[in-house]
Formats: C-alpha cells, sequence, structure tokens
C-alpha cells in the first residue's frame, strides 16, 4: 500500500512543471505522505490546503451544492492544486506557474482513485 | 469523410474514451451537419482534455456554425491563451472580426494564422480580401461572399458603472443569479446566488468565502507563489471560480458543470472588469 501510494505520488512529480505531491488529511491538515517536495515547506502545504479546500467546501455547502471534487488556487508564480480522496484525504501538488493543469489533475485523481 | 470513417471513429472512441480521436470524429460530424452530436463530442472531449487548444477550436468552429458566435468567440479566445499560436483560433477570430467590421483586427488575426499555418485552407485567400477592403473603405461593411460565418457579432460588450449594489454585473450572464460581490469581510457588496432549490443564498455563501479569501492569500505567500490570482472549483453539479477585482474584494462565479472552468476565467474576467469600473464609480 505504502509503495503504491509513493508511485502515485511519483506519477504526479513526473509531469513538467510540478515541485511536488503530497497526500494530506484533509481534517488535521497534516502530512501522510509526499514526494519531492525539495525546498517546500511540506507541514505549511498541508495545513494550508486543508484549509483552503475545507473553507471552500463550507462555501460550497451554504450554496447547496456538493463538496469540491478538484480546487485550483492560482498564483502569479505557481499553483496549488488538491483533489480530495477516500479515507478524508486530499491528494496535493504544488506547481510552477508553466503546467499542464488538466494533465496534473488526471494525475491526482488516479492517485485518489488509488487511496480507494 | 464517408460514414464509414465515422463509424470507425465512433467505435475507435468507445473503445477508447480517452483517446484523442474525438477531434477528427467531431470535425468529420460538424462537416457533415450534425451539429448536435459534433457538439456532444466536443463538449466530451473537453470534459478531459480541459487545456487542450485544439478541442476548444472544435467546439468553437460546431457553436459557430450553430450561430452561437458569442460563444465561439470565447471558446477560439481560450485556444489562444492556452496556444498563442493556433491557427485554427486566429482564423476563427479573425472571421469573426471581419463580419463585425472590425478589418484591422480580423487582418491581425488572419495574418496570425496564414504565418502559423501556410497551407490552411481559405486563409491566404481571406487575407487578401481584408487586405483589399482595408485599401477601399467603402467595402468595409460590405463582407466578401463565401469568407465568413453567416453572421457574426463580438462578444457583449462591458456595461456602464451603475449606482446600486445589484446592477453591478448589470448586461453579464448571471447578473442576479450566480455572480457575486463581497468584500474582505465577507459582506455581500453585488450580485446574488440561489441554491439549485432556489433559496437565495449569497450571504451565506460570501461570509464564507471571507476566510478562503484570507487562506488563499497566506497560502500563496507562505508558499512562496507571489500573488493568489485565482480560486476554481469543481463539485459534480458546478463549477465554480474566484477571483479578486480590488485587493478588498471578491467576486464569485458560479456556473453549473458543464461550463468547462477556462470558459468562467473568461466569464469572471468580464465581471471583475465590470465590478472594478462599479467600484471606481462608487468610491
Amino acid at each position: 500500500m505504502r509503495l503504491d501510494i509513493v508511485g502515485s505520488l511519483e506519477s504526479i512529480t513526473r509531469v513538467r512543471g510540478v515541485r511536488g505531491a503530497m497526500i494530506v488529511s484533509a481534517e488535521e491538515g497534516l502530512v501522510v505522505a509526499e514526494s519531492s517536495m525539495e525546498g517546500i515547506d511540506g507541514a505549511a502545504v498541508a495545513a494550508l490546503t486543508a484549509g483552503v479546500v475545507a473553507r471552500l467546501g463550507r462555501a460550497t455547502e451554504a450554496a447547496g451544492r456538493t463538496a469540491p471534487a478538484f480546487v485550483h488556487l492560482q498564483a502569479e508564480r505557481g499553483a496549488l492544486l488538491a483533489v480530495p480522496a477516500p479515507g478524508d484525504l486530499l491528494v496535493v501538488a504544488v506547481t510552477d506557474a508553466a503546467v499542464n493543469v488538466g494533465l496534473v489533475r488526471l494525475e491526482l485523481r488516479r492517485a485518489a482513485e488509488h487511496l480507494a | 469523410m464517408s460514414i464509414e470513417d465515422i463509424r470507425v471513429l465512433t467505435s475507435q472512441l468507445a473503445a477508447d474514451p480517452s483517446s484523442l480521436v474525438f477531434l477528427p470524429l467531431g470535425e468529420a460530424l460538424r462537416r457533415r451537419g450534425q451539429l448536435e452530436a459534433a457538439e456532444k463530442i466536443a463538449l466530451a472531449g473537453l470534459t478531459r482534455y480541459p487545456d487542450l487548444a485544439d478541442a476548444h477550436d472544435l467546439l468553437a468552429r460546431v457553436l459557430g456554425d450553430q450561430g452561437d458566435l458569442e460563444r465561439a468567440f470565447d471558446e477560439w479566445d481560450i485556444a489562444l491563451r492556452l496556444d498563442p499560436r493556433h491557427a485554427g483560433a486566429h482564423k476563427g477570430i479573425g472571421f469573426l472580426f471581419y463580419v463585425a467590421g472590425d478589418l484591422p483586427k480580423a487582418l491581425e488575426h488572419l495574418e496570425s494564422a496564414h504565418a502559423a499555418d501556410p497551407g490552411a485552407e481559405g486563409v491566404a485567400a481571406a487575407v487578401a480580401r481584408v487586405r483589399e477592403a482595408l485599401a477601399l473603405p467603402a467595402l468595409a461593411s460590405a463582407p466578401a461572399a463565401g469568407a465568413t460565418p453567416p453572421v457574426a457579432a463580438e462578444p457583449e460588450p462591458l456595461p456602464p458603472p451603475l449606482p446600486g449594489g445589484r446592477a453591478v454585473f448589470a448586461g453579464l450572464e448571471g447578473a442576479q443569479d450566480g455572480l457575486l460581490l463581497l468584500d474582505g469581510n465577507g459582506l455581500r457588496i453585488g450580485g446574488g446566488l440561489s441554491a439549485p432549490d432556489g433559496t437565495a443564498v449569497g450571504d451565506a455563501v460570501a461570509a464564507h468565502l471571507a476566510g478562503v479569501f484570507r487562506d488563499a492569500t497566506r497560502a500563496a505567500r507562505l508558499l512562496h507563489l507571489g500573488s493568489w490570482t485565482s480560486v476554481a472549483g469543481e463539485t459534480t453539479d458546478a463549477n465554480l471560480f474566484l477571483c479578486a477585482p480590488t485587493p478588498e474584494s471578491l467576486l464569485l462565479l458560479v456556473r453549473d458543470n458543464s461550463v468547462p472552468i477556462g470558459r468562467l476565467a473568461l466569464q469572471a474576467e468580464r465581471a471583475a472588469e465590470a465590478a472594478r469600473r462599479w467600484l471606481e464609480g462608487a468610491a
């Protein structure tokens, strides 16, 4: 199982422009597993991503909609992408600004399916 | 392309739904006038490949044939954002500008299309026609036959600034439902939002979004990503897009999930521009 998770994360980090990928517990905002997160504060990524996804989830719930199945925070020099996974987890990628978002999303979803 | 060819492509797509064969299949259906089927194929392809310029180009051509030129323009615009040298998108937008009578912009795009793909069907002739029309102003409002779609219009212009919170998005799609402008404290300034059951939820959603605003700002700063520019979210029944028209305001756009995020980004850009103008006028 552990190897499967690491393999899934490595599939994400193989996409050009992805700086790192990780699995985060959605409720606590803690790192469960990570790959190629050099130069990135994994704990900060975990906490901040869980916070953004949770707040967005509360907003969509207030709007009478389902929880987000994909979240994309775009910034000037990069992006934070997250897909919820079973077991109250999030699969997260930190990317450069020039990245194929569609491809990363695909890999994030695959990784999330792996966790099922 | 024969019906048999279309059958083969359909079988290939059924066997491998992630295949890019939806591109020639959609185009073949469009050329045969099966526009509804072509649109379905293009939309399904875009669901899998939302960042593929060719897929947006295909949908734009189908929409153009359906007479929905505003959406066609938007799709070509998205294609050019994804691939600034996309010949098909330059050609399409060039023709739309041409029939709208904006010949300099038409020429600019048609020449870009020609530069990107010198062999593209009809482009060299269209460039020549536009150049000729520019040299003869009397012909500028009478497009040459055969060079363009039957009718065209540029995308809806931005509305002028209007007083009153609810009017901030006047003239834009979803001005009263699906567009929300709020301040940094989560107070709704304009627009409105309804839940699927029709309940007004704008104020409740705005209150939650203030937290998203703060978290997004903090996340981008702490991860050294620069300022955040947008937050997009996809749910099983809706897509939403958040951006900050000004440093003290936040804009939310919500559409059902048949509207791709790329299109939401375009609509949000227009709405943000309207919000900025309105906020400047209200200051």
